[in-house]
């Protein structure tokens, strides 16, 4: 996928994760983004065009309202880091288990 | 031994399940001993936790510092609320990237399953939008670091 990168980009920062969040559940625009954010307007818009930038969120016109939405890959993006938490997890948990066989064959010797 | 699930339950909880071949008692303790901890809880390769505090008591503190020895580091703080041994853990976390991520009431229970354990680890955010945004973050220590990796490869 050749936005990969600035999905992951994207993707790095909390806000703009927070954004993703809340638009998760619904269109909203940018003073409604705004507002959970001790931000500045212009602030969450620079955020919004790294989003539309890597594809993660469109905007349309509404009369004089401009809606963000949520795009498919968004998700898709969500899913991969979802997807790369289990493999941490199990990188630490496949660590546990050989730490504990360790354990287990020293008690033994014990 | 066995996989890992994860899921979200309800609007604030996520669970997450894993079985391990060692009895409830040495798996608890492999996550309440510094010692212990500092040997597998440390998310990507290349990570370390130089400072581990595990103070397994109601009210004990819990602060892990972990660095990949470039330079690169983050940490965790939280207390114990309550503790069952070998059988249960309450405790709270939050990380700090380096700002705080909300609070995070974690619940860890170990059930003998065989000659094994059954680990059980539910989550309670303050908030759906939180879950999402854990869930998003990787809710795991280790991720901005993974992710960066993966960024380099694909």
């Amino acid at each position: 996928m050749q936005n990969l990168d600035q999905s992951f980009n994207a993707l790095a920062d909390p806000t703009r994760r927070a954004i993703l969040a809340r638009l998760a559940r619904g269109e909203a625009t940018v003073l409604e983004l705004a507002a959970p954010f001790s931000m500045s307007q212009p602030a969450i818009s620079k955020h919004l065009k790294v989003l539309e930038g890597a594809g993660l969120v469109s905007r349309r016109v509404d009369g004089t309202r401009r809606p963000c939405r949520l795009e498919p890959a968004a998700l898709d993006a969500i899913d991969r880091w979802i997807a790369d938490l289990r493999r941490v997890l199990e990188t630490n948990y496949s660590r546990l288990d050989a730490l504990l066989a360790d354990i287990e064959m020293n008690e033994g010797e014990a | 031994m066995t996989g890992l699930t994860l899921k979200r339950d309800g609007d604030r909880q996520v669970v997450v399940t894993r079985r391990f071949a060692a009895r409830p008692e040495l798996v608890y303790r492999a996550h309440t001993e510094p010692a212990l901890l500092q040997k597998w809880l440390l998310g990507p390769e290349g990570w370390t936790m130089p400072v581990c505090i595990s103070e397994p008591r109601p009210g004990g503190a819990i602060r892990f510092e972990w660095s990949d020895g470039q330079g690169n580091g983050f940490y965790l703080t939280g207390e114990y609320l309550e503790l069952e041994p070998f059988r249960r853990i309450r405790h709270v976390e939050r990380m700090f990237l380096p700002d705080p991520t909300p609070d995070n009431h974690v619940e860890t229970t170990f059930e003998a399953d065989g000659g094994g354990t059954l680990m059980t680890l539910r989550m309670t955010l303050p908030d759906a939008a939180t879950v999402e945004a854990m869930l998003a973050t990787g809710m795991e220590h280790g991720m901005e670091a993974s992710y960066k990796r993966l960024e380099g490869v694909v």
